[in-house]
């Protein structure tokens, strides 16, 4: 077996076994302390009567030094950006800066409470302010609202606006396109608002068929859903064309700004002929994934849409300070409670200072640069189903692997003992067995390399033993698990064992 | 790395823009700044932040102390920068992580089962009625008046184009959801009842009766909750169908409003119709106990414009937040610090009361009340603002028939002098206004 690459980056080592949370409970044991009560005690059971609760189940007793150890155990179980590359395409995995983490928990931030007058809160309101304009430059949009907690959020906030955009313009339409090279929420979004969704075809190339777009479009059309650059990491070259062609039917042209880490400080949207388009602040501009969250998911418009922003918007007052205005009779209303997940507002805008116009050019420079390195150094190993020039990120397929009955998922199981977290395998829906790779411009050339030689060591047991690959990971915790079991008899939470058996 | 590629600059790699819209000039945005300008700036920022008030704010954020070991984990690089946990092998601390929230909400609402999170209380309850109209088959959702307005407003911006129309059913003279006028309004079209518990004037809700009419017409019933930390000390809605939680109460910083932390717990025979993220116990192929993303199938990314929810993106690390919260106080804890929350608030709306209408006095409550004054309360808390302390919310915006009245709020955190100062100040200002003119009350809130 070829293991001489995989001592470079990754080494089995020790890891902790740990059991549930609930399996360490014993009854006494607490890591909390109150302070003294300073006002008289009350008596619950008269004040609640029989809305007194009496019993808290099987919520844990523990003590500290095991809370310690059990999530800090836990957290050696995961991969992470701060362990490696994560090349998740379109997932746009880049480092998280800490001095955005120190900001968002200066004291004033972390405790302002969205009640709070808005004479003090100033503070909360300039970064709002300054974070809008800032993406209004990149974007080269007009209006913007910070207010969607994540992508697909903003996908919907987006529709409601084109929605009641057609609605003040008399007819709200019927349908929106989206290409076959969308990402699920796309669709997911789209009958959210009530719009039936109309597939669009991908040409030879990868892009949408400017021909079948001609021909689909029509006045029941409300808008196209485009990523641009698209899922295979292409930029639509003929987005113009593709505008004009909404347009002219009184359309409107939607992007999905999953995919803006190609774009920032190169090109701007608002330039070629979007209308409304939603971004990701996990994704472009270095906010933290979390785990799957909190994202963050701001939407700028043009000016004809932005009547219907989401109340409330941040204005300038006539004397200089900022404030909020909930008095726009034309908006879509609200999408969530208060102003968004402002914590994600604090780290981005620090990316932001912490880049300049320089840093962020330089960014998307070096994002675009690792991704044709890393294209350069599989092709030919991995088959490239459209070799149209590459942005930000790169997809291959498994079409040479799966020969050998080697499937990308199976592929991306082996990287794992490789020290590597696995590419993007679900999508797009396009390219069968495919393996999108977003290295992003973090990576040093360092790692990019040893990614490269994973890949392609990986390829040499595909051919040598498929099986060995099909079996993996095999440096793991656990090996792979029984994904069927767990949705057929779903087991979603903890229970005691009963010892009625 | 160009020779690599067989290019000569970076720009040729840039080439598939066309020219025209390829930038020539900088971004027009602040120079690239130091880390040390950068902390400076928000340090600055944060003094303009109501930095050092002391707060009687509530209504759906909530000051509660948060244990120093919550960031101290979720600080790990290997929770703070990981991508959802779709590789299941070398993502079981988040999988395991995510179980025990599952499990812990479950336990403290009273429900079967819960979700991942979803992105704040208010989006949750709006996912909530959706999956309502979808169990049922039913189109309308009779929604509580004392509900969050703005959950309101979010629930009205995510049904008007669901279809789903909304009968509002009024308060009593204990705050509380009119039952007669319900039992009117529930009828066979009816999908769901929506009301709130603690609801938004911080008074108790009888869920038990709610539930029998709701069900006694066959629709849901779906319990908002907006502080959790009434879970530690009340009776969870085990009557309810769905509970929609906000969980921000749980070691999550108030954070001028987010992120926060929503999640939905329901029947088990409900769940294939529950929108967002689930983590399922099962085994690897050497029977070892582990955990992955399950049910995947509602989901957008599997089936597209059928899924039960467009949510991709949820709030995995506040989830975390939350998790290490209930587990650091556990199952005595939560009891007690409740009961703290319950004491400060009966002892200051006590003292209030001896200056001023405390209403709503009819039912119990847990840790707000709504104070009616002579004077305007945005005029109050403009004083108040002088002495550095931030009033309770004015209400006319959403119930002006309340007239001039505040939602004040007590956590574990409100000291004894806190509240006799600001009882000392309102009781000032309501004895002067009745011997003094109206002074032009200096306009400082929204």
């Amino acid at each position: 077996m070829t293991t001489k690459h995989m001592t470079r980056k990754a080494t089995r080592h020790i890891s902790q076994n740990e059991g549930l949370i609930f399996e360490k409970s014993s009854p006494g044991k607490a890591a909390w302390k109150l302070p003294p009560l300073d006002v008289p005690e009350v008596d619950t059971a008269k004040l609640l009567g029989k809305q007194e609760r009496k019993d808290l189940g099987n919520m844990p007793e523990v003590s500290e030094i095991e809370i310690i150890r059990h999530f800090t155990r836990l957290s050696t179980w995961n991969y992470a950006i701060d362990l490696g590359m994560y090349p998740l395409g379109s997932c746009t995995m880049k480092y998280n800066p800490r001095v955005n983490e120190f900001v968002a928990r200066v004291e004033g931030l972390a405790n302002g409470h969205p009640y709070q007058a808005e004479k003090i809160s100033q503070g909360a309101l300039r970064i709002m302010k300054t974070l809008s304009d800032c993406l209004l430059e990149i974007t080269g949009m007009d209006a913007i609202t910070l207010q969607p907690a994540a992508g697909a959020q903003g996908e919907l906030t987006g529709l409601l606006m084109v929605r009641a955009y057609h609605e003040a313009q008399g007819n709200a339409r019927k349908k929106v396109l989206i290409p076959d090279s969308a990402h699920g929420t796309n669709p997911a979004t789209a009958a959210t608002v009530g719009y039936a969704v109309e597939n669009l075809k991908s040409n030879e190339r990868g892009m949408v068929d400017v021909a079948a777009l001609a021909a689909q479009m029509n006045e029941d059309v409300a808008a196209l859903m485009v990523t641009n650059p698209n899922t295979l990491g292409v930029f639509e070259q003929e987005i113009h064309k593709i505008a004009d062609l909404l347009h002219e039917k009184g359309g409107l042209l939607y992007m999905d700004g999953a995919n803006m880490n190609a774009l920032v400080a190169k090109a701007r949207p608002g330039d070629f002929g979007v209308d409304v388009m939603h971004l990701n602040l996990h994704k472009t501009f270095s906010t933290p994934h979390g785990g799957g969250g909190p994202g963050s998911g701001p939407v700028a418009v043009k000016k004809m849409l932005a009547p219907f922003l989401p109340t409330p918007v941040v204005i300038t007052k006539a004397d200089g300070t900022l404030g909020f205005e909930y008095n726009r009779p034309q908006s879509v209303g609200r999408v969530r409670a208060f102003y968004g997940n402002f914590g994600m507002f604090i780290r981005a805008l620090a990316y932001i200072f912490a880049n300049g116009p320089e840093g962020l050019r330089e960014t998307t420079e070096d994002a675009v640069l690792n991704a044709n390195y890393v294209r350069k150094g599989l092709e030919g190993t991995f088959d490239l189903p459209y070799d149209t020039p590459s942005m930000h990120e790169v997809v291959f397929s498994d079409k040479l692997q799966s020969k050998k009955g080697v499937k990308t998922m199976d592929l991306a199981k082996r990287l794992i003992d490789y020290g590597f977290h696995p590419y993007t395998t679900a999508f797009p829906l396009i390219v069968p067995g495919a393996l999108m790779i977003e290295p992003t411009e973090s990576e040093p050339l360092e790692e990019l390399d040893l990614f490269i030689e994973a890949m392609k060591s990986i390829a040499e047991e595909v051919e040598e033993d498929p099986q060995y690959v099909m079996d993996a990971p095999h440096n793991t915790r656990i090996s792979r698990l029984d994904e069927t079991a767990a949705a057929r008899k779903p087991v979603l939470r903890w229970k005691p064992e009963t010892s009625v058996l | 790395m160009l020779q690599a590629i067989g290019i000569r600059s970076v720009d040729e790699l840039f080439a598939p823009i066309p020219a025209e819209y390829r930038l020539k000039n900088d971004l027009s945005i602040p120079r690239q700044m130091a880390e040390s300008e950068i902390v400076d700036w928000f340090k600055q920022r944060a003094k303009e932040n109501g930095e050092g008030y002391t707060s009687f704010l509530g209504a759906g954020a909530y000051f509660h102390y948060r244990p120093v070991v919550i960031d101290a984990l979720v600080q790990r690089g290997e929770f703070l920068t990981a991508y959802t946990p779709y590789q299941a092998e070398f993502a079981q601390g988040t999988l395991q992580a995510i179980f025990e929230f599952q499990t812990m909400i479950s336990e403290l609402t009273g429900m079967d089962l819960a979700n991942a999170s979803m992105y704040d209380g208010s989006t949750g309850a709006a996912e909530a009625v959706m999956m309502a109209v979808r169990v049922t088959g039913r189109q309308t959702a009779v929604i509580a008046r004392n509900l969050h307005p703005e959950y309101r407003e979010v629930l009205n911006t995510y049904a008007t184009h669901q279809e789903i129309p909304q009968k509002l059913v009024s308060f009593t003279a204990s705050g509380t959801v009119d039952l007669k006028e319900l039992e009117r309004a529930v009828d066979a079209d009816t999908a769901c009842v929506l009301i709130q518990s603690p609801n938004f004037f911080g008074t108790i809700e009888d869920v038990e009766a709610i539930a029998e009419i709701a069900h006694k017409r066959g629709a849901l019933l779906i319990v908002s909750i907006a502080e959790a930390a009434s879970l530690g000390i009340v009776e969870p809605p085990r009557q309810a169908d769905i509970v929609a939680m906000e969980a921000q109460s749980f070691g999550v910083p108030l954070g001028f409003g987010g992120p926060y932390c929503g999640v939905l717990a329901t029947k088990e025979k409900f769940v294939r119709q529950m929108p967002g993220r689930l983590a399922g116990q099962t085994t690897d192929k050497n029977g070892k106990r582990g955990f992955v993303l399950t049910l995947a199938t509602r989901e957008q990314h599997i089936r597209r414009e059928k899924a039960t929810s467009n949510i991709c993106t949820n709030q995995a690390l506040v989830a975390l937040m939350v998790s290490i919260f209930m587990t650091v106080y556990g199952k005595v804890g939560l009891r007690e610090l409740a009961k703290q929350n319950l004491a400060k608030t009966v002892y200051a709306a006590d003292q209030f009361s001896k200056h001023a209408k405390v209403l709503f006095a009819g039912a119990p409550r847990f840790n707000e009340f709504v104070v009616q004054t002579s004077e305007d309360p945005y005029a109050i808390n403009s004083r108040l603002l002088g002495h550095k302390i931030v009033g309770g919310l004015p209400l006319k915006k959403f119930y002006p028939e309340l007239g001039n009245a505040a939602l004040w709020c007590c956590t574990e955190l409100t000291t004894r002098s806190m509240i006799d100062t600001a009882v000392g100040l309102v009781a000032e200002s309501e004895r002067s206004v009745r011997t003094m003119k109206d002074v032009e009350p200096e306009e400082v809130a929204r």
